[in-house]
């Protein structure tokens, strides 16, 4: 980062709707954040391209009455966060201004509010000690931000081995008060307080390893727990036509998934979306600590209806906080929705500024941008040896529901796992509409995750995936031949197999994200469940004709579906479990 | 629109394509907007100082020496209550022969709202249509449109909505009506004696498609400063919002940007997205809901502007005529009101959703058995059954004439439901099927 003494100024030349090219007196970095003054406010915009003394910005505001000649002063940094404690439970827009600090109802333009606040009081407790060796990302001390333990660590941007010269008491601070006192290696001391800043571009990685992820994340979602795995510090990506329930399940995800904290990216999709989000979480209760589900969110949020620019800013804000928190050896589960749009606010930028389109008018290197992002996420190893993760699940909007169109095909190289939501399953209710059959988990592959699920799950487990699996696809096979050749043109063993595998489809892999109980599955319940429809697809059921078949298997289903209805192993729970084994009981060969 | 006399005249016209001017200008603002020859225009490029405009009443005949003044400000409207019963043009200019209003003037396409500062909605709209009601309820606050093909009757269903919606005002934002559909809107809202809750803007195939693009904004506004300041509940026809984009593709082509995908500009997600992210719910009781027609070529919904379109909404609404009973249906597969799960159950009886659900499977089963019977298979007994149901489900709830109470909706499901099924073969939770099962005859 250069810092330069005299502050470069300009002037508007051009205006071409959001992009502006300003005539620059002096030296610019290649996304360097800069002003455009008019007379009640200051519009923020970064440096996109620079052609001689011509910067090209792009404004993150209405562009509106804009005139040539106005004045444009330039930051001399990138775009940067304020990271420090209060991040958690707050609104804020894709530039991390506190959307509730805002006044009005209207968002007025070029008004930018507080990240952190400034004034509230942390109980801080050192954790290094004087003459202590650290460097960027270590430990000083900690305060208690909610019920979170937030980390004070020497600042990122810090370079080279500091000695501590002295740490703050146990107390009370606020955010801006010195915590620790440092000398650098030529002995010049250093104060550090709660608060550092970071440019969202450049990942954060003070961390000592990276390896492969091999524990799974947690869900409480079926299709993805059992069939596809997602590990922790992993990828995944969700596309899927519009209607086929991304939303749903990215909120699904943000409600149970088993992290510390959640950042939401909403990224140029729909207002209501969010202020579902805004209304319901704070108070649903994370059923595993008892606490509001607010109480560990963050809310990034860059509405369809916001400027477009600060689209592109808002998944990197979002993910540079993550990297914060992951270096306080947290678990975060950062989510995006929808990526598609972040790519759609770059092909808008690189189409006015005339740039050479790649496939379907993106630009070229969004294939680069895609990996260099989804690259940022993982299970780290910090430099104390404890660990954290960012787990990042991104959607993806493929136009027409076309999954061969670029943003889909960048991300398929970028993600580890995919869910692919199918417009069949959708359209037949079967909801969470993940294609069970094209969707798939690389984690599956790795042997590290195979013993993590054996050692955590179940010996069997892995196998009992896998026969899931087969089923489904002997089931889809059974249904081709069927509606090929007719129902009394196959034996009745092809209805038998069709509607074992309807029995797993319906009881193993639809779940009703609107219903208290079924929406989240833990993974004991998951278990029981499988083995339970894995018992009964291992049966031999006695038919004389496939009209039975198709009745008697919508009973079994009808059962299970009511056991997943009730709370797991409560009594009604065991009653229509032993209803069931009387229905097979009928049956049985 | 009268000109002020401080305002800078230009005569000089470097350049003209069918939908924009180039003159060399300074001290003019982006988007401000400027009279060209006396037609509405808006700054839609500046580079150094040539000033680019997008004339809206199209360039036929404007000469290079044609006079442009520029306004100094963008676009604005006068609201108020005298904008009610009162038809308008684009521009906000009468069309029915009616004074020029006067009123407090407000911005055109102003800022957005701040999301923490809305509501979630939750209200429930009943329009007596069961296909709506039951199967896809509208919220206020939503935004939703008709994915019609262009001979199916949208129109009549949306005036339908429309009047029973209990709407304070209903605004009809039409783009290239045809004259007949102008009429027929007028007419039915005329004879529903709901003149005074509606306002009108009206672009007919008749006027400049260009001019297109400001109805929508016109629209908007007026709905927001009846929903802000008097917090009422609005509800915003737009009609027919592939011949706005289609407007919109004529000027992006114009500027020589890129085309993306059907010649639609690289924009048209954030294009439409800042026209229906209007829909609102605030808290203190105003609303803005839109209801939209977005007319289809060949029924192909993946073609970009019903796409975009879908990525948008808050679902989407398909007529379709079903042939077994004869009747134009709400289509009950590829209808869906995404925030139907705000109300159904909640601002309605509890075995809504269920109840929804369980007729909607079994109305797939019939369609599967169909096509057995299209492809000559036998069909089972129970398929047999399923296409009674769907005779009867069509004909009693899913066409566009019945007009009833959700109870009576539901309570009509369930006697279906027990015409033609067993308990077990609905698949609902049994707790509401020994409630709401009728008990006259089992089975
Ligand atoms: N798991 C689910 N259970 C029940 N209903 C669901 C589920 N998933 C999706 N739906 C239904 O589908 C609708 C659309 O889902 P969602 O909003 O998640 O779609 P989307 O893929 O995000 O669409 P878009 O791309 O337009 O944002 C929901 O409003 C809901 O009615
Ligand atoms: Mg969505």
């Amino acid at each position: 980062m250069s810092k330069k003494d005299n502050v470069t100024k300009g002037k508007i030349t051009g205006i071409i709707a959001n992009l502006v090219m300003v005539e620059a007196d002096g030296p610019v970095q290649q996304n360097e954040i800069c002003y455009i003054v008019q007379e009640d406010s200051r519009l923020m915009s970064e440096v996109i391209k620079v052609m001689g003394t011509t910067a090209y910005i792009q404004v993150f505001e209405s562009t509106r009455g804009l005139k040539v000649g106005d004045i444009v002063e330039f930051a001399g940094h990138m775009l940067e966060v304020n990271l420090g404690p209060g991040i958690l439970s707050r609104n804020y827009d894709g530039l991390q201004n506190d959307l509730d600090r805002m006044e009005g109802i209207f968002l007025e333009r070029g008004s930018q509010t507080d990240a952190l606040d400034h004034e509230k009081k942390y109980d801080f407790k050192p954790i290094a000690k004087k003459d202590d060796t650290v460097i960027a990302g270590d430990w000083l001390g900690e305060v208690t931000e909610n019920w979170l333990p937030h980390k004070i660590m020497v600042p990122f941007k810090f370079k080279g081995k500091f000695t501590v010269k002295s740490v703050a008491e146990e107390g009370e601070y606020t955010i801006d008060d010195t915590m620790a006192v440092l000398l650098d290696e030529d002995g010049k001391e250093i104060e550090v307080t709660m608060v550092q800043q970071w440019p969202v571009k450049v990942p954060i990685k003070n961390y000592r390893e990276k390896p492969r992820p091999f524990k799974m994340l947690e869900t409480g979602i079926r299709i993805i727990d059992t069939l596809n795995p997602i590990g922790e510090g992993g990828t995944g990506f969700i596309p899927g036509p519009f209607g086929s329930g991304k939303t749903v399940l990215q909120h699904a995800l943000s409600k149970q998934a088993e992290a510390d904290m959640i950042i939401m990216a909403a990224c140029g999709e729909r207002a209501n979306e969010v202020v579902e989000i805004f209304t319901e979480f704070p108070e649903l209760e994370d059923p595993r600590t008892g606490r509001k589900l607010m109480e560990r969110t963050t809310i990034i949020a860059n509405t369809s209806n916001m400027p477009v620019a600060a689209r592109e800013a808002s998944v990197y804000t979002a993910m540079t906080i993550a990297e914060y928190y992951r270096a306080m050896g947290l678990k975060i589960l950062l989510l995006a929705d929808s990526t598609s749009r972040w790519a759609q606010a770059l092909r808008e930028m690189s189409n006015r500024m005339e740039e050479l389109p790649g496939p379907d008018a993106y630009p070229m290197d969004l294939t680069a941008i895609i990996s260099m992002f989804y690259s940022r996420a993982g299970y780290v190893y910090l430099n104390n040896g404890e660990t954290g993760s960012i787990t990042f699940i991104g959607t993806v909007s493929p136009a027409g529901g076309n999954l061969k169109e670029p943003v889909t095909e960048a991300t398929k190289k970028a993600a580890r796992s995919f869910y692919a939501l199918s417009q069949d399953r959708a359209d037949s209710k079967r909801y969470p509409a993940v294609d069970p059959i094209d969707s798939y988990s690389k984690y599956l592959e790795y042997p590290e995750m195979v013993d993590y699920l054996k050692q955590n799950i179940g010996d069997k487990w892995p196998a009992h995936v896998q026969l899931l699996k087969d089923a489904l696809l002997r089931g889809r096979e059974a249904s081709e031949q069927i509606n090929i050749l007719g129902d009394d043109g196959v034996p009745v063993d092809y209805h038998i197999t069709f509607w074992k595998s309807e029995v797993m489809d319906f009881v193993v892999l639809q779940q009703d994200a609107f219903d208290e109980i079924d929406a989240q599955t833990s993974i004991e319940r998951q278990k029981y469940m499988l083995e339970k429809v894995i018992d009964i697809y291992n049966t031999n059921f006695n038919f004389e004709h496939f009209e039975e078949v198709n009745e008697y298997f919508k009973r079994v289903i009808d059962q299970l579906r009511q056991m997943n209805y009730t709370e797991f192993k409560s009594d009604q729970f065991h009653q229509f479990e032993k209803d069931l084994e009387q229905i097979i009981e009928e049956r049985k060969a | 629109m009268e000109t002020q006399a401080f305002q800078k005249i230009h005569t000089k016209i470097n350049e003209i394509t069918k939908a924009t001017i180039s003159l060399n200008a300074s001290g003019v603002g982006n988007e401000e907007i400027a009279l060209v020859n006396g037609r509405l225009a808006q700054v839609v490029k500046i580079i150094g100082n040539e000033v680019t405009l997008q004339v809206y009443g199209g360039t036929e005949g404007i000469p290079t020496d044609a006079e442009v003044i520029f306004f100094g400000r963008s676009a604005n409207l006068k609201v108020g209550d005298e904008l009610s019963g009162r038809f308008f043009n684009a521009y906000g200019e009468p069309i029915d022969g009616g004074p020029e209003v006067e009123g407090e003037e407000i911005e055109v396409g102003g800022p957005t709202v701040n999301p923490v500062r809305r509501l979630q909605p939750s209200e429930f709209i009943p329009t007596g249509i069961a296909g709506i009601d039951l199967n896809n309820a509208l919220v206020t606050g939503q935004k939703i449109p008709f994915f019609a093909d262009p001979d199916q009757p949208y129109n009549q269903v949306m005036s339908m909505v429309a009047l029973r919606a209990q709407a304070d005002k209903i605004i009809l934002g039409g783009m290239g009506l045809t004259n007949d559909d102008y009429l027929y809107y007028k007419n039915v809202f005329d004879n529903a004696g709901a003149l005074d809750r509606i306002i009108s803007f009206v672009n007919t195939t008749e006027d400049p498609s260009v001019e297109r693009l400001l109805v929508p904004d016109m629209c908007l506004s007026t709905a927001e400063h009846f929903a802000v300041e008097k917090n009422q509940k609005v509800l915003v026809l737009l009609t027919d919002m592939t011949l706005f984009a289609d407007a919109l593709s004529i000027v992006s082509n114009r500027m020589d940007q890129i085309p993306s995908k059907d010649s639609m500009p690289g924009s048209l997600y954030s294009d439409l997205a800042r026209i229906y992210e209007k829909a609102v719910q605030f808290p203190e009781g105003g609303s803005i809901t839109i209801v939209a027609v977005t007319t289809l070529s060949g029924g192909d919904i993946t073609h970009a502007i019903p796409d975009n379109t879908g990525y948008i909404t808050e679902g989407q609404l398909f007529l379709r005529h079903d042939t077994d009973v004869g009747k134009v249906i709400v289509d009950p597969f590829r209808s869906l009101s995404r925030l139907k799960q705000l109300v159904i159950g909640k601002k309605t009886r509890e075995d809504h959703p269920q109840v929804m659900n369980a007729a909607i499977r079994l109305f797939a089963d019939a369609s599967n058995a169909k096509t057995k019977l299209e492809n000559g298979f036998d069909l089972t007994e129970y398929d047999r059954r399923t296409l009674e149901f769907a005779k009867d489900y069509s004909e009693k709830l899913l066409a566009i004439d019945v007009n009833i109470e959700v109870d009576e909706m539901l309570d009509t499901a369930w006697r279906l439901f027990n015409k033609h099924f067993k308990r077990t073969e609905v698949s609902v939770k049994k707790d509401l099927v020994d409630k709401y099962w009728p008990n006259d005859s089992e089975e």
